[in-house]
C-alpha cells in the first residue's frame, strides 16, 4: 500500500466516443468506441474457480501478513509488446498463479500481489480489486497519537479487519439481459452502464476483441448497492430529441441533423450523466509503471452530497489516453464511512479536533462512527458513555 | 386518459395490429422477448379480437398469415362455434375446413389434437375432422406417422375408420397381424430390422434406437423415405456421421427456409458453395415470384443485419434469414435495385449477425438514390440516437417528400409482446409483420392498411376478396366446383345449406 503519492487529476474521454445507448428495461448501457487503436495493449481473461481468494499484499504469500480476502472470479492478464500480444491473446494454456488448497468442501486460492509482473511484458491484475484495496486501505493504519478513546486493537492494528460489501453482478438478472441483448459494435472497447440513469460502472479497455471477450464476464464483476436499488423503477425512457423541420430542405440537411443528434447525445451523456465521474477531479496515485503506460488507481472526492466512484485506469505514458478504465459506484453507507475516517484522520485522530471541523460534538462523532461500523476503534466504555450522554440529550 | 377516438378507427387498428401479429409471431422466443410473454401476448389478441370483431377474425385466415396463428384461429372458432351469426355460418366452415387442409399434416393433426385436450366437442368440430381425415390420401401412412395425434382424433369424435386401422390405433402392433402393408410393416418393425426401413423416417428412428442400429447404418439405408424437410434439417447430423451423405436437392427448397440454410453453413462453407447456394436462391426466388407475381420499379433495400438478427435458440438467424430472403426476391422483381445493409457486406451470401443496428444511415443512403419504394427489413430496435429514424421519416414524409414519390414500408419478422404488434419505425412508416420473405408479395398489399390512409370498409373488402381466392382453390384441388352461393357471399345474405359443406352440420 502507499505506492506512489497521490496525485488530483481529471478523467476525460480523449480519443473515445460515446455512440447512442442501448436500453434495456431500467439498464441503460452506452457503448465507448475507439477510433484509432494501437494494437500493442492487450488484455485477456483468467478464471480462477475458487470459492474465495486470499491475496497476500505484502511479504511471502503464505507467510503472516497484510492479506485482502474476496471472491475472486478472475484476473486479467496485461500485455504490452507486439509479441507478447499474440502469444496471450490466443492462448488456451493455464498458467499457474497462486496456490490453490483445499479447506473441507471448499477451495481456496492464494494469490501473490494484487498486480504481478508474469513475465517482461506481461502483467497479472486482478481487475477492480486492486482499485477496492487502495480504497480499504485509507486510513488503515489507524490513529498515530495514543487518544485515550481508542481501544486497544485500534491502536496496535488499526482498521484491520476492514470490511466492505458489493454486489456480484450475477445477482440482478435484468443485468444479464441487459448485457445478453446488447449489440457490440464494431470499435467497441468500452461501455458506461446506467442504472435507473445513474452512473453504475465505466469499464473501458484497449482493444475491440478483448472487450467482445470480455462483455459477458462483466456479470462475474462485482458491482455497487446500485445494482439493486431501485427495482421498481420499471423503464427508462428513450429521451429522444426532435429535428426541426425548418431547417431541413435537402437530404443532405437531414444527414446533417441525424449527425447533430449523435454529437448532442454523445454530448449529453458526457457532461450530464457521467458528470459525476468524467470531468470531476479524482485523487489518483500510481501503482504500476508497465513500459509506456502507468497503472493507476483512484477515488473521488468522497462528499457525501455527490455521488462518488473508485477505480482504476491503465494511461498511455505520452498523451494520457485512456487504455483501461473500470470503476465501482461506492454506496451512501461506503462513501459515508470514508468520509468520516478521512476528517478523523486529516484532524490527527483527535476526536475533540474532528468534532469541531464537522462541526458536531464529541459524543455526537462517536455515535456516527459506531453507526458507520467503526464502533470496534473505540473503548466500549468510552463509547457506551458516549451513546447514552447522546441519547439523554 | 381517455381519448375518442372513432370506432372505425379503432376497429381498423385493431385489425391491422392482429393481421401483424398473426404474420410475424409464433409464440416461440424471440431475441428480445421470452416465449411465454410471446405466448401470452399473442393469445390475448386472439381473444380479443374473436370477441369483438368475430367475422373478421374468421377472414383473417385468408390473409396469408402464418401456420401458427391459423391453427390458433381454427381452434379459437370451433371452441365458440354458438356464438357464429347464422349468417357467417357456412363461411366460417368452409374456411376451416379449408384452412386445416391447407396446412401442413403435423400442423393439422395438431390441431384436432388439441381439440381434445381443450375440450372443444360439438357437432361441427366432429365434422371438420372427419372431413379433414376423408380428405387424406393416405390414412394408413398417417395411422403411422401420427399414430398418437389420430388416435385422440378418432376417440374424441367417434369416428370410424374401418376395417384394420381402428385395431391399428388402439391395440397396436401387439394384438394381431395386418393385411394392410404399412401397418403391417410397423408391427414386424418391432421385431425385426429389416422392416423399419420401410417406415417414416420419424417412426423409424425410435425403433432403430430399439434396435440398436448404428447411426451411419441407419442415415444411409432410411435415405429413400425422407422427405424433403428431413433432408434438409438432417444435413448436419449426417455431416457430423462418418461415411454418410445425404443429397438434397436445393432446387425445390422454399425461399426463406433455403436462406436460412445457407446462413446456418459456416463462412467457410458457404464460400466454397457459393455458386451452388447463389443459383438455388435465385431459383427459388423465380419460383415464388412464378407464385405470386410481383412487379415492382426502382427498389431500394435497407436490410438489418444486427446482432438481435441472429433470433433465439428457437428461431435461429430468422430475421436475417428473411433480410437475406427479401434481398433476393426484391432484386428479381424489381427494375432497378439497391441493398443497404445496416453493417457493411460485401458478398450477402456471407452475412453474419454482428455488431450494433444504425438504421437511420443506411436508410438515408436509400433514399438519397432517390427510388419509389423503401423496403427496410429489420426488428425495429434502432441503436441510433433514440427517436432518429422516427423523426428522419417523419421529416423526409412531411418536408422533403410530401407527395409520397417513393413510398417506405417496413416489415418486420420480430413480433413485440410488449406491443402487441412487431416494433414500428415511427408513425409515418406502415409497419407489417412477416414470417418468410415470401409473404413479402402479400405484406405489400396488406401495408396500405398498415398505414391507416385506407378505410376500414376498404380492409373489408380486400379480406372478402381473400376469402373467396381461398375457398376457390381449395375447391379446385378438391376438384369439386366452389359453391358459388358461399363465393358470391355477401355478409348480409344467409347462404342456402349445402351438403357439401361440414359447416351446415351447426350444432344446435
Amino acid at each position: 500500500m502507499g505506492r506512489g503519492s497521490a496525485v488530483t487529476k481529471r478523467i476525460g474521454l480523449q480519443g473515445l466516443r460515446l455512440a447512442p445507448a442501448q436500453v434495456y428495461g431500467n439498464f441503460r448501457l452506452v457503448p465507448v468506441l475507439r477510433d484509432t487503436v494501437r494494437g500493442d495493449l492487450r488484455f485477456a481473461r483468467r478464471t480462477y474457480p475458487d470459492d474465495l481468494a486470499v491475496v497476500a499484499l505484502e511479504g511471502e504469500p503464505m507467510a503472516p501478513g497484510l492479506k485482502y480476502v474476496s471472491y475472486i472470479p478472475h484476473g486479467m492478464v496485461m500485455s504490452w509488446d507486439k509479441q507478447q500480444v499474440e502469444a496471450v491473446v490466443e492462448t488456451r494454456l493455464v498458467k499457474p498463479d497462486g496456490k490453490q488448497l483445499k479447506v473441507g468442501p471448499f477451495s481456496l486460492r492464494v494469490l501473490h500481489r494484487m498486480v504481478r509482473r508474469e513475465d517482461r511484458h506481461q502483467l497479472r491484475l486482478l481487475p477492480l480489486h486492486l482499485a477496492m484495496e487502495g480504497f480499504l486501505a485509507l486510513q488503515f493504519g489507524g490513529p498515530e497519537i495514543a487518544w485515550q478513546e481508542y481501544s486497544r486493537e485500534a491502536l496496535s492494528t488499526g482498521l484491520s479487519p476492514r470490511v466492505e460489501q458489493s454486489v456480484p453482478g450475477w445477482a440482478n438478472a435484468a443485468f444479464a439481459e441487459a448485457l445478453r441483448v446488447f449489440e457490440i459494435h464494431e470499435q467497441q472497447v468500452g461501455v458506461l452502464i446506467f442504472r435507473a440513469d445513474l452512473l453504475m460502472s465505466a469499464f473501458i479497455l484497449a482493444h475491440p476483441d478483448d472487450y467482445r471477450a470480455l462483455h459477458r464476464p462483466m456479470l462475474e464483476d462485482f458491482y455497487g448497492e446500485l445494482l439493486l436499488q431501485y427495482g421498481f423503477l420499471e423503464e427508462v425512457s428513450p429521451l429522444g430529441s426532435s429535428i426541426e423541420p425548418g431547417r431541413v430542405s435537402s437530404l443532405g440537411d437531414l444527414r446533417a441533423e441525424v449527425a447533430r443528434l449523435h454529437q448532442d447525445w454523445a454530448a449529453f451523456v458526457q457532461s450530464c450523466m457521467a458528470g459525476g465521474l468524467m470531468g470531476v477531479e479524482v485523487s489518483a496515485s500510481r501503482v504500476y509503471e508497465a513500459g509506456p503506460f502507468t497503472l493507476e488507481r483512484f477515488v473521488t472526492g468522497l462528499q457525501p452530497s455527490e455521488e462518488n466512484h473508485l477505480g482504476e485506469m491503465i494511461l498511455r505514458e505520452e498523451d494520457g489516453t485512456i487504455e483501461y478504465l473500470k470503476t465501482y459506484r461506492l454506496s451512501a453507507a461506503q462513501t459515508r464511512r470514508a468520509y468520516l475516517l478521512k476528517q478523523v484522520s486529516a484532524a490527527g485522530w483527535n476526536l475533540e479536533d474532528a468534532a469541531r471541523n464537522l462541526r458536531t460534538s464529541r459524543d455526537e462523532l462517536m455515535v456516527r462512527m459506531r453507526n458507520a461500523g467503526f464502533g470496534y476503534l473505540l473503548k466500549p466504555e468510552v463509547l457506551s458513555q458516549a451513546v447514552s450522554r447522546h441519547t439523554r440529550r | 386518459m381517455a381519448i375518442a377516438l372513432p370506432a372505425e378507427q379503432v376497429a381498423r387498428e385493431d385489425l391491422v395490429m392482429f393481421v401483424n401479429a398473426c404474420f410475424s409471431c409464433t409464440g416461440q422466443r424471440e431475441f428480445y422477448n421470452d416465449a411465454r410473454g410471446q405466448a401470452v401476448s399473442i393469445e390475448f389478441l386472439h381473444e380479443y379480437i374473436l370477441g369483438n370483431y368475430r367475422r373478421l377474425y374468421a377472414r383473417t385466415l385468408a390473409a396469408g398469415i402464418n401456420h401458427f396463428n391459423r391453427a390458433q384461429i381454427v381452434l379459437n372458432l370451433l371452441a365458440t362455434g354458438r356464438d357464429t351469426p347464422s349468417a357467417d355460418r357456412a363461411e366460417e366452415g368452409a374456411l376451416i375446413a379449408a384452412t386445416l387442409r391447407a396446412l401442413p399434416p403435423p400442423r393439422a393433426y395438431r390441431v384436432l389434437e388439441l381439440l381434445r385436450s381443450r375440450r372443444i366437442n360439438n357437432r361441427r368440430s366432429r365434422a371438420i375432422a372427419r372431413e379433414y381425415l376423408a380428405g387424406r390420401p393416405d390414412l394408413d401412412f398417417d395411422a403411422v406417422k401420427y399414430r398418437s395425434k389420430l388416435r385422440s382424433a378418432v376417440v374424441h369424435g367417434h369416428l370410424k375408420l374401418g376395417d384394420e386401422r381402428g385395431p391399428f390405433l388402439f391395440h397396436g402392433w401387439r394384438k394381431r397381424v395386418y393385411t394392410r402393408p404399412l401397418l403391417e410393416k410397423f408391427r414386424q418393425a418391432h421385431y425385426t430390422q429389416e422392416a423399419l426401413f420401410e417406415l417414416p423416417f420419424t417412426i423409424a428412428e425410435g425403433l432403430a434406437y430399439k434396435h440398436g442400429i448404428p447411426r451411419a447404418v441407419f442415415l444411409e439405408r432410411i435415405e429413400p423415405r425422407l422427405t424433403q424437410a428431413e433432408r434438409m434439417r438432417l444435413q448436419g447430423s449426417a455431416a457430423r456421421t462418418k461415411g454418410v451423405e445425404l443429397s438434397v436437392d436445393l432446387s425445390r427448397v422454399p425461399l426463406t427456409k433455403l436462406a436460412l440454410y445457407a446462413l446456418s453453413l459456416a463462412p467457410a462453407a458457404r464460400l466454397e458453395r457459393r455458386e451452388e447456394l447463389h443459383a438455388a436462391l435465385s431459383q427459388a426466388t423465380a419460383r415464388t415470384l412464378g407464385r405470386a407475381p410481383l412487379a415492382l420499379g426502382r427498389v431500394a433495400a435497407v436490410l438489418d443485419n444486427s446482432y438481435s438478427s441472429s433470433g433465439s435458440n428457437e428461431k435461429r438467424r430468422r430475421p436475417l434469414g428473411v433480410a437475406l430472403a427479401a434481398h433476393y426476391l426484391l432484386s428479381a422483381a424489381a427494375r432497378e435495385y439497391r441493398a443497404f445493409w445496416t453493417s457493411r457486406v460485401e458478398d450477402p451470401l456471407l452475412v453474419g449477425a454482428r455488431g450494433q443496428t444504425d438504421l437511420s444511415a443506411p436508410l438515408l443512403d436509400a433514399l438519397e438514390w432517390a427510388p419509389d419504394l423503401v423496403v427496410v427489413v429489420s426488428d425495429g430496435y434502432d441503436n441510433g440516437p433514440p427517436n432518429a429514424v422516427a423523426e428522419l421519416t417523419r421529416i423526409f414524409r412531411t418536408k422533403l417528400d410530401p407527395g409520397r414519390r417513393t413510398s417506405i414500408i417496413h416489415a418486420n419478422p420480430v413480433f413485440d409482446s410488449e406491443l402487441f404488434t412487431p416494433r414500428a419505425l415511427g408513425a409515418c412508416v406502415p409497419t407489417v409483420g412477416v414470417r418468410d420473405a415470401e409473404d413479402l408479395p402479400t405484406v405489400l398489399g396488406f401495408a396500405r392498411f398498415a398505414e391507416g390512409a385506407a378505410p376500414l370498409s376498404e380492409l373489408e373488402h380486400y379480406l372478402a376478396a381473400r376469402v373467396r381466392q381461398m375457398i376457390e382453390r381449395d375447391a379446385r384441388k378438391r376438384g369439386v366446383t366452389a359453391p358459388l352461393s358461399l363465393v358470391g357471399a355477401s355478409a348480409s345474405e344467409v347462404p342456402p345449406e349445402d351438403e357439401e359443406l361440414p359447416a351446415v352440420e351447426e350444432e344446435a
